[in-house]
Order: structure tokens, then C-alpha cells, then sequence
């Protein structure tokens, strides 16, 4: 078992560090399980992603189960994108007698971006009703107003996207979501730190711990394809120029060296309260990360 | 309006094949407004379709005929012995008119010409949109007059998705995010307050199929009817 839970952990003080692993499409999970063993007792929990880019996949709580099994403390990531309400709250009932208590609500990319685009999109519930769900849950009762037998517990949590454009719609929602309920947020990939602070400045007023989601670099191809492709997601010139800049077959040890050194300033500048880090398909250099921001 | 498409040519060629004698049905409300199922667009069909069944060798009779409103009793059942001359009815008309239509002449086929696609709007000439899907509980008086179920794809009541960008919608760039729209729109009128509060999830039990709807004073009358029994 973690030697904390991700609750107690945030409720430390401690900067707080997460990752995350995506489970495969496909019954092989040896690397998946190798990346969680290399992960968990690095990390204060390790996210589940949920049919990622409406990618078809086994289930966040399959792994998440797995993950617990061998130690980690996970989180269960949720969509509203596949399952309506009464899927929703079936699997969060799941969840928590699978001894997980952590969960990550979120709307869920739209099916058409993904590898069955003609598939049903749900969102019978959006992510603030997925966080209040949750809550009631809590108090014994189902959404539905029906009586629990035995409630549910959890830690959770939800996103934002600082760098969002237009702000204003993003944040409106933002505070929905605070005012649902919620212990923590993990943001979308920002790289520019002093945006980052402004935002900072702005959600420090809300009792909510914030964890900054750090996406590592892997070279310049992906940078640029980043700033034109992923929303919400700015990469500064001067660090495309830095990655541009690698001697040849040392991109990724310059992704490694950024994404460090920024965890590293977030931490000694106390700029939020942990980081989120994701290494999309590179899960097995996390450690390397964390060894680069003296963690 | 229900806007709706005509069906492929050779689709509804080989539906009608079966046949001797078919009435080209035309609809004269929403249908020939988003020109794709009035009294022009029957004449045009009817042309194409007996081209080409003498150049497929094969004797059909296609006759026309357009009524004000084919999912209107009033006017679909005055015509009803004339339906009864053919052996298939080819309507244009939205989905409710053809049920209409074949409940009305049961013992005829009734085959519908085209697919009915929403409830939308004029956008421009020869353009319309979808506007409404007819949920059941309309918000679009907190939200600016644009409907957040309808021209967000993933129907969100609460703000937009991560997936926005630039003000634009995650599933496509060529299409206004609802909720930047929705923002904006009440950021000018100074009524930002209204999408403030936590909107409960959608009450699907509204939308049962099929959905009925009954006048309050026909409910009355049908109550009074059945205490009287």
C-alpha cells in the first residue's frame, strides 16, 4: 500500500506529485504494469486515463484496481463522454469497493476524435454535475434521490485550462466546478510560468489545491504540433528554440531538462501546490523528471 | 421548420420500382420552405422519375399532388380517396408526415422521399441550421437566445469544454464554441448572472418516445369523458 493517501497528501502541505498512465488498447498489459511499479512509490497517485482521445481502451477502473494491487494510490479518471448517469454513479460505486478513493471528473473529448467516431456521444451529465454527483453520493443518496446502502467516499477532482482563449467562459466554469465540490485540480499542460502566476494569482482565492500539469516535450515536431492542435496548450518560442537547439538525438533529454527545471521553480517558488506530470508514451521516464527537479 | 433533404435519386427509384401507380406527395409548410419537398421539387421527381423508368423499360404512372400539411388530418384526410387510386404514395414530406399519411390510407405504401435532418432556421439563402432539439425544457432564456443542447455537440449546460479554442468548438474549427457564443452575447446584454448557477442535468424523462402533447382543454374534455364511464 501508498504509505499515504492522496487526500492525506494534499491535506500535508507537501508539494504533491502526480502522473499518470494510459491504459492500452489490447489485452497485453506488461508495460503498462511495468510503468506503474516504476511509478509508485515516486508519486502521491497515478491517474487512470478513460478511453483517452475517445480512444477505445480497457477501463480507467480496471487499471485503477490493478494499480492499488500492487501499491500505487490511483485516480480514477471519469468522462461523461461513454456512460450515462446511472453508469456514472454504478462506477463510482465500483470504485470505492474496489478501495479507490480518488476520482478525476471530466467532460471527455467528443467521439468524432477518436477511433469510433460513429459511436453514441452520452454526456448525459457534464463534469460540474459528474463533481456534485459525487457529493451526494456521500451524503447516501444517489442522484436520483434513492437511498445508498452505505456511501460513497472520495477525494476529487477536476481540471482547467489556464491558458484557455477566451478565459472568461473557461473560468465561469471553473468556479462551477469549485462551488460543486471539489479537493483538487490538475490543469492543462502549461509551460509559460508567468502566465501560470497570473493565473495563480486568481485561483489562490479558492480553497482548492492546484496541481500543474506539466506534458513533456519530446522534441520540437511535437511542440509545434502542440501550439497548433492541442487547445489550451501554449509553447513559448523560446522553448521551441531550445528544443530546436538539441544536438542531434538529444531532444528528448532537453524535454526531460525542461519539464524538470519548471517543476523544480514551481516547487522552490511555492507557485501552486504540486504537479501533474504527463509523459504521454515515455510513462518510464517520469523518474528520470523527478530526478531532474530534485524530487 | 423541419428541414429536410431529398433521398438519393437512385434510392428512391428502387423503392418506387415495385409499383404501377404512384403519387408523388408534396408538403406545402416546412418542407417547400427548405426546398426539398413542395409542389416544385414533387414536379421535378415525378419528371426524373418516369425518364427514367421508360428508360428502364418499365410502365409506371407517376402522378402529383401537393397538400398544404402532410401531419395534419385536415388536410391529409380530404385527399384520402384519392390516395386510395395508387398503389404507392411517394411522400415528401418530413417523417411525421409520411406516419401521418400511412396511418391515414393504411392499406397503401407509403414511402418517404427524403430524410428528415431538424428543427432549424433559414442561415442564409439555401442554408439552414439546426436550432432546437426540442428537449423539452427550454433554457434559452438564460442563455442569450442560442441553445447550448443544440449547438454544443456534447450538449453542455454548465460553460464549455476543454476542447474550445480560439472561440471556436473542439469538434470543429469551422463552427463558434456555443458557450464563447452564449458568453458573449450575455456579457453585452449585462445579464452574465444568468449562466452563473449550477444548470441541473437534463431531464430526459421529458423527452419519452413518442412524445405527446396534450392541449389543456382537450384534457378536460378527455378527462370528463372517462369520469363519466
Amino acid at each position: 500500500m501508498a504509505s499515504r493517501s492522496f487526500k492525506e497528501a494534499l491535506d500535508s502541505g507537501d508539494f504533491v506529485v502526480t502522473s499518470e498512465v494510459g491504459p492500452p488498447k489490447g489485452t497485453n498489459i506488461e508495460e503498462m504494469l511495468h510503468h506503474i511499479d516504476l511509478l509508485k512509490d515516486k508519486v502521491d497517485g497515478i491517474n487512470t486515463t478513460d478511453n483517452q482521445s475517445s480512444v477505445m481502451r480497457i477501463s480507467s477502473l480496471a487499471v485503477c484496481h490493478l494499480a492499488q494491487e500492487r501499491g500505487a494510490e490511483a485516480i480514477l479518471q471519469v468522462t461523461c463522454r461513454d456512460r450515462n448517469r446511472m453508469a456514472l454513479e454504478s462506477e463510482l460505486l465500483s470504485a470505492n469497493i474496489l478501495g479507490v478513493h480518488n476520482v478525476l471528473c471530466l467532460t471527455g473529448d467528443y467521439v468524432s476524435v477518436g477511433d469510433h467516431p460513429d459511436a453514441k456521444p452520452v454526456f448525459d451529465l457534464d463534469s460540474v454535475h459528474l463533481i456534485q454527483t459525487v457529493r451526494t453520493m456521500e451524503q447516501g443518496k444517489d442522484i436520483a434521490g434513492n437511498e445508498l446502502n452505505g456511501p460513497t467516499r472520495f477525494c476529487v477532482g477536476a481540471i482547467v485550462t489556464p491558458e484557455a482563449n477566451p478565459i472568461e467562459p473557461q473560468l465561469l466554469k471553473f468556479e462551477k466546478k469549485i462551488r460543486a465540490g471539489i479537493d483538487f485540480v490538475q490543469t492543462q499542460a502549461i509551460y509559460d510560468l508567468d502566465n501560470f502566476k497570473r493565473f495563480m494569482q486568481y485561483a489562490r482565492r479558492f480553497e482548492v489545491k492546484i496541481l500543474a500539469g506539466i506534458i513533456l516535450l519530446t522534441g520540437v515536431g511535437m511542440a509545434r504540433y502542440m501550439n497548433a492542435n492541442v487547445p489550451g496548450v501554449v509553447v513559448p518560442d523560446q522553448l521551441i528554440r531550445e528544443l530546436a537547439g538539441a544536438p542531434k538525438g538529444q531532444a528528448l533529454q532537453t524535454g526531460i531538462a525542461i519539464a524538470g527545471r519548471m517543476i523544480r521553480q514551481i516547487k522552490d517558488e511555492r507557485i501552486c501546490d504540486g504537479v501533474h506530470i504527463m509523459a504521454i508514451g515515455h510513462e518510464g521516464l517520469v523518474p528520470q523528471i523527478l530526478e531532474t527537479a530534485g524530487l | 421548420m423541419i428541414v429536410g433533404e431529398r433521398k438519393p435519386f437512385d434510392e428512391i427509384k428502387a423503392k418506387v420500382s415495385d409499383y404501377r401507380k404512384v403519387l408523388v406527395l408534396g408538403c406545402g409548410t416546412c418542407v417547400a420552405v427548405c426546398m426539398a419537398g413542395g409542389e416544385k421539387e414533387v414536379e421535378l421527381l415525378a419528371s426524373q422519375l418516369r425518364l427514367a423508368s421508360r428508360m428502364d423499360k418499365k410502365e409506371i404512372e407517376f402522378a402529383e399532388h401537393t397538400i398544404v400539411r402532410q401531419c395534419d388530418r385536415e388536410y391529409t384526410e380530404p385527399i384520402l380517396e384519392k390516395l386510395g387510386e395508387y398503389d404507392a404514395v411517394l411522400s415528401l414530406a418530413c417523417g411525421a408526415g409520411v406516419q401521418l399519411v400511412s396511418d391515414v390510407v393504411e392499406d397503401v405504401a407509403v414511402l418517404p422521399a427524403l430524410n428528415t435532418r431538424f428543427i432549424g432556421s433559414t442561415r442564409e439563402e439555401g442554408v439552414w441550421i439546426e436550432r432546437c432539439r426540442s428537449c423539452g425544457d427550454c433554457v434559452l432564456g438564460d442563455t442569450g437566445g442560442i441553445c447550448p443542447l443544440t449547438i454544443c455537440p456534447k450538449g453542455l449546460v454548465n460553460g464549455p469544454c476543454g476542447g474550445t479554442n480560439d472561440g471556436k468548438c473542439e469538434v470543429t474549427s469551422e463552427k463558434d464554441c456555443a458557450w464563447t457564443t452564449i458568453y458573449n452575447r450575455l456579457d453585452k446584454q449585462g445579464k452574465l448572472d444568468n449562466i452563473r448557477r449550477i444548470f441541473s442535468p437534463i431531464k430526459y424523462s421529458a423527452q419519452t418516445t413518442p412524445g405527446l402533447q396534450v392541449n389543456e382543454a382537450y384534457l378536460k374534455v378527455e378527462t370528463e369523458g372517462t369520469d363519466g364511464q
